[in-house]
């Protein structure tokens, strides 16, 4: 048994529970760190049971859906598609604090790496930059870029957590850096604030009313409580305040930026951008690339108006300027342009009837049996449009990741239907 | 695109979900008879099953107006049979795929047919159903074959199901799961070399659909760890360029509505689309104009 306890940043770890875990088994860890007893439920005749995860997941992520259709009311709600974020992370003292396994500062890194990719997943077109608070100042880390890796790399570089934090430091960098973005996009700030307080060097409602003025829309992440000056910003800008409770909930909040926001119409210009589809360039042709300034050989782009190569999509050509796309690239948002609608919960009791005797038995999407235990028709949801049922994971698969009803494309449309359609 | 990692359960065990197209405007153009295609079919199925004993087949029919499940090696009932020199192994699949062709024949007929329109099959429906069931595969734990989707199609692209198509295809990538593609038509299909270009799997359009079996055995039934080893044909030119939405023509340089994506080719005063006016703040100008008016009688 290892006697070695890892030191961060010579914080002492204040578990006394380490100096009497000399000499305990493997086994027993999980009643020391997990407390197992945890996962206990008692059903209705008072016999133990594990908790029921999967019922409880649905029902939240039924309750979630809800919220967010009741948002958009039926109508097609706009939504900024080209976003210019700036993620501005809290690296002041309080960042080291070990409430969050192993530091505040490690889980921030891991899970902003998680959101980077999830955003440029999302959100091909849009843009993210990097900002640290330390020492009471505000440091750019990335300058807004399309390339996930740059700002992942810039990210990891340095992970140290020093003295005070200042909001209004970050605000008007974020700012002066978000002046000069094209009037099409959306301009947004996401700040992960673990300090309890902000040491300002001058008035910082000034600066979130300058903030408004500019149309940036601010989003708070809180790590330790809430305060009233992040409330404030957030509710002046149009912004989401969050405080993170634990890890997974922290992730949770995280990811929940990561779809393009309802958009206020006043806020961002709509604009015809000037964009190139470049055609992949044969193989075996030499060339030199214009990011990195070496001979490449076959696979890369041809920009349509000024013939420099370049490696990745999307981007914008290093030479002329214009942005390079491909059409899957834009593909990728059309899901929040044509969202599917809800599915409406099957009530076990009034589901005997003759529909669902003849569609119900399996699901739809991936032949599951609906039928529960004792031959009672388990829990299933159905669509409104096609009437197919579907499982719980079905539904859950359906809406977060594949976007497109099995049963509504499973029936033939008589009229050839344009794409805007619908 | 990087090929695709291969998830390290089962080494070569794979589940491959077939997506047969029964399209019958497809087919009564065709050099091949459904029949003959059939025989191929089936073999290449006993080849892949015989491979290895944990291989998965399951197999959906792409109709004209509707899609189902044909077969799944992995379900009990379908290995019962009364074999008369058909292997009981695939006589349900025959069954089933019977009952399935009359009955789309019968909703084909209900809806009035245009003939002018592509006839094309639903291809984004049986894709979607195939990422469901594989989803509930992943669900059931940490034994699973490796699953890969095998599209065998010859009807035409519907334009009308570009964007559920996109969807599955992105939602195949993230789960990464290689949409393999043999077209058997005569033009093109820009939705299955882009699928297969996106999640890294492998398109083919055989030469002569006579030795399709040779096709199918010697690219498509090597399971995705031996691929690393075997020599694959390459995508070959797949155009991302994208179409406008006013003429439909493949434009390699176009304005883009900063709004809905629109894409057109020249500049427009207003997005067609979503109605966006372009180039106009919505914030009403006229209060600081009358400030300037109001300003110039003073000094």
């Amino acid at each position: 048994m290892s006697n070695q306890k890892k030191r961060l940043n010579g914080g002492e770890r204040e578990d006394e529970d380490e100096d009497d875990a000399e000499g305990i088994g493997e086994w027993e860890r999980a009643y020391v760190d997990d407390r197992s007893w945890e996962a206990l439920q008692e059903d209705e005749s008072g016999l133990l049971r594990p908790i029921d995860n999967s019922a409880i997941y649905h029902a939240q992520y039924r309750r979630r859906l809800r919220m967010l259709s009741a948002a958009a009311a039926g109508t097609r709600i706009q939504k900024g598609l080209i976003r210019y974020l700036y993620i501005v992370i809290d690296f002041s003292r309080a960042a080291a604090e070990m409430d969050f396994r192993p530091s505040r500062m490690a889980v921030m890194a891991k899970h902003v790496e998680a959101f980077i990719r999830e955003f440029f997943d999302q959100n091909p077109l849009s843009q993210i930059g990097l900002v640290s608070i330390k020492n009471g100042v505000a440091h750019t880390l990335t300058d807004l870029g399309g390339s996930p890796e740059t700002h992942i790399k810039a990210l990891m570089g340095k992970l140290e957590a020093l003295g005070d934090s200042s909001l209004q430091n970050a605000l008007e960098l974020v700012h002066e850096h978000l002046n000069q973005v094209p009037s099409y996009g959306h301009r947004e700030v996401l700040i992960l604030y673990s300090a309890l307080c902000t040491c300002d060097p001058g008035d910082i409602m000034e600066t979130i009313q300058k903030c408004k003025k500019s149309k940036l829309r601010c989003s708070v992440i809180g790590l330790s409580a809430e305060m009233f000056i992040c409330k404030h910003l957030c509710q002046e800008t149009g912004g989401l305040y969050s405080v993170a409770v634990d890890e997974v909930h922290l992730k949770d909040l995280l990811l929940e930026h990561a779809p393009p926001p309802p958009a206020i119409a006043e806020f961002a210009i709509a604009n015809l951008i000037k964009m190139g589809f470049p055609q992949r360039a044969a193989e075996g042709s030499m060339a030199i690339c214009s990011c990195h300034k070496e001979v490449k050989i076959g696979a890369g782009y041809m920009c349509p108006r000024c013939k420099a190569r370049v490696c990745d999509l999307p981007t914008e050509c290093t030479i002329c300027g214009l942005t390079l796309v491909s059409s899957p690239h834009l593909a990728r948002s059309y899901h929040h342009l044509f969202p599917i609608a809800p599915f409406d919960e099957v009530p076990a009791l009034s589901s005997l009837n003759d529909n669902r005797r003849k569609l119900g038995k399996n699901c739809f999407g991936c032949q599951q049996s609906l039928i529960g235990t004792g031959n009672k028709p388990g829990p299933c949801v159905t669509c409104r449009k096609c009437k197919h049922f579907f499982c719980l994971d079905c539904d859950i698969y359906i809406h977060e990741s594949l976007h497109n009803c099995p049963g509504c494309e499973s029936i033939h449309r008589p009229k050839s239907v344009s794409l805007m359609e619908e | 695109m990087a090929s695709v990692a291969s998830k390290l359960y089962s080494d070569d065990v794979s589940l491959l979900v077939l997506l047969l197209d029964t399209n019958p405007f497809f087919w009564s153009t065709t050099s091949i008879t459904f029949s003959q295609f059939l025989s191929h079919v089936l073999a290449f199925l006993n080849a892949v099953m015989g491979l290895n004993q944990l291989n998965q087949v399951v197999v959906i029919a792409t109709g004209y107006s509707s899609c189902d499940y044909i077969y799944d090696s992995s379900s009990t009932s379908s290995n019962h049979g009364t074999g008369n020199g058909m292997p009981a192994l695939f006589s349900s699949l025959l069954e089933k795929l019977e009952d399935f062709v009359t009955k789309d024949e019968e909703l084909s007929k209900e809806k009035n047919v245009s003939k002018d329109r592509v006839a094309s099959s639903l291809l984004s429906g049986s894709l979607s159903m195939a990422l469901c069931y594989i989803q509930r595969v992943f669900r059931s734990g940490h034994l699973h074959p490796q699953p890969r989707i095998l599209c065998l199609q010859g009807s035409q692209d519907g334009p009308e199901q570009y964007v559920a198509v996109m969807n599955s295809i992105f939602s195949a990538q993230r789960l990464m799961v290689p949409i393999d593609s043999c077209y058997i038509g005569t033009q093109n299909s820009a939705f299955l070399q882009q699928a297969s270009y996106i999640t890294g799997g492998v398109h083919h359009k055989p030469q002569q659909l006579d030795g399709l079996f040779q096709y199918l055995t010697t690219i498509f039934a090597t399971d995705l760890h031996s691929r690393g080893f075997v020599q694959l044909p390459k995508p070959v030119g797949v155009d991302f360029r994208a179409s406008c939405f006013c003429h439909k023509k493949t434009i390699d340089m176009g304005y883009i509505c900063s709004v809905c994506l629109s894409i057109f080719c020249e500049h427009h005063k207003k997005c067609t689309t979503c109605g966006s006016v372009f180039g106009q703040s919505k914030l009403d100008d006229v209060s600081s104009v009358s400030d300037k008016k109001r300003k110039s009688p003073d000094t």
